[in-house]
């Protein structure tokens, strides 16, 4: 699947997740660049911020990744009272994995044989951002947000997925205050596999809806 | 919301286009393939980004307040501008708004800064 990034490899001159690198801090100063700098400056000779604060949000933002979405996809998968719990309440029960979900009110929507469901933020780029990390670029861009609540399996064929004509698809609109994970279908052939195992199926794309986990 | 996945009738999308959805609003409409290019976050967006969170948790300013200013700046501020600088944008107006600091401040500063040096490295004050 093009949009997953579990690779195990890397390519030269590529980040880990597959992308080019960017530099950070040898482009021509940008207006934006200055207002943010000048901003971070400011708040902090003002007392409203700490240096160490910053750094440690950034710290905090870095570590979150679909790694943890996929935890508690594994955990789902392989324990039915908090696969039960997790549907109930997602933002309580990965509070009880350690993860920090902030204020976050999180709704786990699980596939089914005949159900996919899908995430979208068609009014802006509300995310599950504490349990997947900050969402990637297309989740933001206009043709996803117009299209994904309009023509949800063309969108998806964009991504490698055809569902078949029988799955009913249900595309979830996340809003600031509520935001959804999918818990995808764990897949057919992985009965011997611990949760760890289970957890390196599960793709970023797969909690989105835009994919699913792969296939031992 | 959930939405079903059936089309949207093209009479209903003109009638809430004409009955007052905003630029943001894009659920429904028209657009051309997604397109899958991504990049890694650099060090000055992820810091637009704490900001955001870290001046949120302290009270200064609302995520509503924030989705004001970012509907607010518009459908060409969207085409024009990448997602963090619209977001350093929005929360400079609503930590102005709070009287966090002044936008005068604000100016002589970002005047200063760029006179420290032409790349984003340089401008630090400890650059």
């Amino acid at each position: 699947m093009p949009h997953d990034h579990h690779d195990h490899f890397h390519h030269a001159g590529m980040s880990p997740s597959g992308h080019p690198y960017r530099a950070d801090n040898d482009t021509p100063l940008s207006y934006w660049q200055r207002m943010e700098i000048a901003v971070r400056e400011l708040m902090v000779e003002k007392g409203h911020l700490t240096p160490a604060e910053i750094a440690a949000q950034i710290e905090a933002m870095d570590a979150r990744s679909p790694a943890n979405g996929a935890a508690v996809v594994a955990r789902a998968w392989t324990d039915p009272a908090f696969r039960a719990r997790l549907l109930k309440n997602a933002s309580e029960a990965s509070r009880e994995m350690g993860f920090d979900i902030g204020p976050l009110n999180l709704i786990a929507v699980e596939n089914t044989a005949d159900t996919h469901n899908l995430i979208v933020c068609t009014l802006c780029s509300c995310y599950p951002r504490n349990l997947l990390g900050l969402p990637p670029d297309w989740y933001k861009t206009r043709a996803y947000r117009s299209r994904a609540v309009r023509e949800p399996r063309a969108v998806l064929r964009e991504f490698g997925l055809d569902l078949p004509d029988h799955v009913t698809v249900r595309v979830h609109d996340s809003t600031a205050d509520m935001r959804y994970i999918v818990l995808p279908a764990r897949p057919d052939g992985t009965d011997g596999m611990d949760e760890a195992q289970l957890a390196a199926l599960v793709t970023r794309d797969s909690m989105i809806g835009t994919g699913l986990p792969h296939r031992p | 919301m959930v939405w079903t996945g059936r089309a949207v009738l093209p009479s209903l999308l003109t009638m809430s286009d004409t009955t007052g959805r905003r630029w943001h609003d894009m659920g429904g409409q028209d657009a051309g393939p997604v397109p899958m290019d991504g990049h890694d976050f650099t060090l000055w967006e992820k810091r637009v980004d704490a900001l955001m969170v870290l001046c949120g948790q302290k009270g200064l300013f609302t995520v509503d307040g924030l989705r004001r200013a970012l509907e607010d700046m518009g459908e060409d501020a969207f085409e024009r501008m990448s997602y963090y600088e619209r977001w350093i944008a929005a929360v400079n107006q609503n930590l102005v708004e709070a009287g966090a600091y002044t936008l005068e401040e604000l100016g002589e500063r970002m005047h200063e800064i760029a006179a420290r040096g032409p790349t984003y490295g340089e401008a630090q004050a400890d650059g």
